[in-house]
């Protein structure tokens, strides 16, 4: 266990936190906030300064790490940072409780959404800023952003990107890592430029506009209105529509089609699977919830918004879905459960992985009937190896475990099964807006604290896939034998 | 510089790991799915599954972007193919391992021609070439030699007796009239480009270069020349066997290679004239005796078991063989065999993989100025490199004391025609000169980088 390299890759992410933080400091200069740039400009000297101690007493360190290096860095990394972005809420005054600044902080990074507050609206510019800009630095993931920026020379850095990076299978689009992660930030900041413009163009303001960006980029959720999108024109709804789907797409799709592969990104078989679940999700909720609006372009509005929302796990919402059948209410509950493409910003289970899992399911009925057919699972045309198929049976099983568990712990609050099944869900999925006691326009505040750390977990635990943080607190992994 | 490498063997992962290391966007073409996992986790190189003639598997890999495709599989024909399927779809240059020697006479070059390739590598031949080369200086660890040979680089191992042991560097040339130069040492694992006052010690390796005839001069006059080995001893019969034999033969000595595989030791026998081949087990150390390893000059280690290698050098040397050279391709035993007290050691992986990044760095390089022969030397931490010199009017027709060059670099010969100067303060660098420079970790692509 080469622990050296450890600290050294989350001192400088302590370092790179320090630097993103200069943003919302500037926000807050800018809206004359000065509490908040007070707290801001306090975390960042004490989070340089820690960052720096770190990677000055490990610079001379060897570099050399494994698998089981990459997942623990990955999971230390995001727990350092969720501790470290926390503060300036607290200092600031805008969430008092350590405990809720840190959900909130953990919401944000993991692009959960999840929130304490009843409304966002008195809480100072610049910390809504940085609540939603975590979203935007979570989303693609900030081991991958310290990959592109920071130079590392290192073979092996390829280990610490399968561990932040979500899906099945995690490969390079271009042969070094540090271009990897240099292009899909690229892609990212790109596209996010354009949303805003879109939202600009809607009529927001530049600083709704970002945020909202921010948090759709990064399928996170938060928003800056006590009724999330809800009061927003119906241009602006159907922007995020388009925008929230479009960023739970794997990205090297959109790599493959700015070198002009087009064929290959077509052959995606996860793509259309995805879109396929879109549509169908849409027109069966529209037709379930006919009754409730006036016009079918309200319904099919508030039918597809939602169903984005939730299928690339970000959250926003237009209207209380609360309110609708019990029938939409549970196709959404399963879309939750399902997430976004693989190597997207989004959570969940991944649709490849769902995709993966359906054709292994339907292979072993094959070999039930015909015990000597020997039939092979195949993902865009391609054999998929056992360890690949095997490694996404055994996420599944680990994933219901993980989920049980926590549920188990969560049901000890007083609160009925629907509340606590969809608050497990939402935050595990990393959806943040549940169904009843935690619905829309419901939030977490009425958690014990226990409960907020058990859900912050579970939040970590769904964005980082289970393994980091599982094999970081695994006893066998620290004891020397 | 994009470059495919198709084969992820030994010699292939090698020739990744090289040019990864000189900033190469490397992409690694195998067919066994393990391979190419283990090479992803491991260096940061992009991995593509499948056959490397398949034209969809090369699309893949980018071969259309690529500016260099090397394969090195285990097959001639595939090699040959893939690289003829890469040149078509765009590659710049290819580069094909061809060993079979049926394929390395006559048709080689009219299948260069046809197919378009660069380069062909043959690593048994250039493996067999160095082993001759050691075997014509035995006193040397190891032998290179620069400008069509008329410049060379050879590793001395310093005995406890040897008159180079407590020297001071400055006194070198006053007690020896020699103009040898001394231009690398390595003491223990650090490697120092030396100084005048720099004194020897008893077992560093240190590298001497020089013209042929001044290095021999001077070996004769430190007591280390020895004539060169005429009675050869090989065990195992690969391929570098073969061609080492088959040299070794023109040049008029005596050679025996033991086999223990009947059908390889027939084919030996057929295609040799005049070596002896002995058909039996060479670990056993009753048979080496009976053909008489003890009165050899010479003994080369060639089995395709890199401990086995190791363990009969080992006997060889305790049985006071004048020279043991024992080929081993991993590096991690390669250092542990040395610290055994076996100082020949030669790689065939590690001499391909210096070709291939010699033809790199010569392909990365614009200007004319290319590097014509690059050595890595003293595990790597060193390059010697072969230079021919244009105008250039930083460097040439200025007295050497006064150009700055860049630290841990030594002019280590100047090549002039046939003249060959081993380099003070007020020689001059000419145009259409060629250099040998010794560089201590770092890259240089082209003569302008080593000056500050």
């Amino acid at each position: 266990m080469n622990r050296k390299m450890i600290f050294y890759v989350v001192g400088q992410i302590i370092k790179l936190e320090a630097l993103l933080m200069v943003l919302p400091m500037a926000c807050a200069l800018i809206y004359g906030e000065y509490r908040t740039l007070l707290a801001f400009g306090i975390t960042v000297a004490g989070a340089l300064l820690v960052g720096c101690l770190i990677t000055l007493s490990t610079r001379k360190c060897d570099r050399t790490i494994y698998a089981r290096e990459g997942f623990i860095i990955c999971a230390f990394a995001w727990i350092a940072m969720s501790a470290i972005g926390a503060v300036p809420f607290v200092i600031s005054g805008d969430i008092p409780s350590y405990t809720d600044a840190f959900f909130e902080t953990v919401s944000g990074f993991t692009t959960t959404g999840a929130s304490i507050l009843a409304s966002p609206e008195p809480l100072s510019h610049g910390a809504l800023f940085w609540r939603s800009f975590t979203h935007w630095i979570g989303g693609m993931g900030v081991l991958v952003l310290m990959m592109a920026v920071i130079p590392t020379n290192n073979d092996r850095s390829i280990h610490i990107m399968r561990a932040e990076m979500p899906g099945p299978i995690v490969d390079k689009i271009v042969p070094r890592v540090r271009n990897t992660a240099t292009i899909l930030y690229l892609i990212y900041v790109v596209m996010t430029f354009v949303l805003t413009l879109f939202l600009l163009a809607g009529g927001m303001d530049l600083f709704a506009a970002l945020t909202h960006a921010f948090g759709t980029a990064g399928t996170g959720g938060f928003g800056i209105m006590g009724d999330s999108i809800g009061s927003y024109s119906p241009y602006i709804q159907w922007v995020l529509t388009i925008g929230m789907l479009v960023f739970g797409v794997n990205f090297n799709l959109y790599y493959l089609i700015l070198i002009k592969k087009f064929k290959q990104a077509i052959r995606s078989e996860e793509l259309w699977v995805y879109i396929a679940i879109v549509v169908i999700s849409v027109t069966v909720i529209a037709g379930n919830i006919a009754s409730m609006y006036p016009t079918v372009s309200e319904t099919v509005r508030y039918a597809a918004f939602q169903v984005a929302s939730i299928i690339t796990t970000t959250g926003y919402s237009t209207t209380d879905f609360n309110l609708w059948p019990g029938f939409s209410k549970t196709l959404l509950l399963m879309l939750m459960f399902i997430g976004g493409c693989a190597g997207s910003t989004a959570g969940g289970l991944k649709v490849s992985r769902v995709v993966i899992l359906g054709k292994t399911i339907r292979r072993e009925l094959k070999v039930m009937i015909h015990p000597r057919s020997v039939p092979s699972v195949k993902l865009d045309g391609k054999r998929i190896d056992d360890t690949t198929k095997n490694g996404v049976c055994s996420y599944l099983a680990l994933y219901i475990i993980v989920f049980a568990v926590i549920l188990f712990f969560l049901s000890l609050e007083p609160f009925d099964l629907e509340t606590n099944i969809s608050a497990v869900a939402a935050c595990f999925n990393n959806i943040g807006p549940g169904l009843s006691g935690v619905g829309p326009m419901a939030n977490y505040s009425a958690y014990s604290a226990a409960s907020k750390y058990l859900l912050s977990a579970a939040m970590l635990l769904g964005r980082l896939e289970l393994y980091p943080l599982i094999l970081s607190f695994s006893p066998s992994t620290w004891i020397k034998k | 510089m994009k470059i495919i490498v198709c084969g992820c063997g030994k010699i292939g992962s090698t020739i990744c790991e090289d040019l990864v290391s000189e900033g190469h966007d490397v992409v690694a073409l195998d067919n066994i799915p393990s391979v190419v996992s283990s090479i992803t986790n491991t260096l940061d190189v992009m991995g593509v599954c499948g056959n490397g003639a398949d034209c969809e598997t090369l699309g893949d890999a980018g071969v259309s972007e690529a500016e260099l495709f090397i394969a090195v599989t285990g097959s001639d024909e595939l090699n040959m193919l893939s690289c003829f399927l890469a040149k078509k779809m765009g590659a710049l240059h290819t580069i094909a391992r061809i060993r079979n020697p049926e394929y390395n006479d006559k048709s080689l070059d009219f299948m260069k021609r046809e197919l378009e390739l660069s380069m062909s590598i043959n690593p048994e031949l250039l493996a067999a070439k160095e082993l001759y080369d050691i075997l014509n200086i035995p006193s040397a660890v190891k032998v290179e030699s620069f400008a069509r040979r008329a410049f060379e680089m050879i590793e001395l191992r310093i005995k406890e007796n040897s008159p180079l042991n407590g020297l001071v560097l400055k006194e070198l040339r006053e007690k020896h009239k020699t103009k040898v130069l001394i231009c690398v040492v390595q003491r223990n694992d650090d490697v120092y480009i030396p100084d005048g006052n720099f004194t020897l010690q008893e077992g560093d390796k240190i590298g001497l270069t020089a013209s042929p005839a001044e290095m021999n001069k001077f070996l004769r006059s430190i007591g280390l020349m020895q004539k060169k080995a005429r009675d050869v001893m090989i065990l195992g019969g690969s391929r570098t066997a073969y061609y080492l034999a088959k040299m070794l033969e023109a040049s008029g000595s005596g050679v025996k290679i033991i086999e223990k595989n009947p059908e390889i030791a027939q084919s030996l026998s057929d295609s040799l004239n005049d070596t002896v081949i002995i058909q039996g087990d060479g670990s056993e150390q009753e048979l080496l005796l009976e053909e008489g390893i003890a009165n050899t000059d010479a003994f080369v280690t060639l089995t395709g078991n890199d401990e086995q290698n190791i363990l009969i050098s080992i006997y060889a040397a305790s049985r006071d063989v004048p020279k043991v050279i024992s080929k081993v391709n991993r590096n991690e035993l390669a250092s542990m065999a040395e610290k055994l007290g076996l100082d020949s050691i030669i790689s065939p992986k590690k001499i391909i993989s210096n070709i291939i990044v010699q033809y790199a760095r010569a392909l990365e390089n614009s200007r004319e100025c290319q590097v014509e022969t690059l050595y890595k030397l003293m595990d790597g931490q060193v390059e010697a490199l072969e230079f021919h010199v244009r105008e250039d009017s930083r460097l040439t027709e200025i007295p050497l004391r006064e150009l700055k060059l860049n630290d841990n670099i030594l002019i280590a010969g100047i090549i002039r025609g046939r003249r060959t100067i081993v380099p003070g303060g007020n020689d001059e660098i000419l145009p259409g000169d060629r250099l040998v420079i010794i560089v201590e970790n770092q890259r240089v692509r082209d003569l302008a980088d080593i000056l500050k």
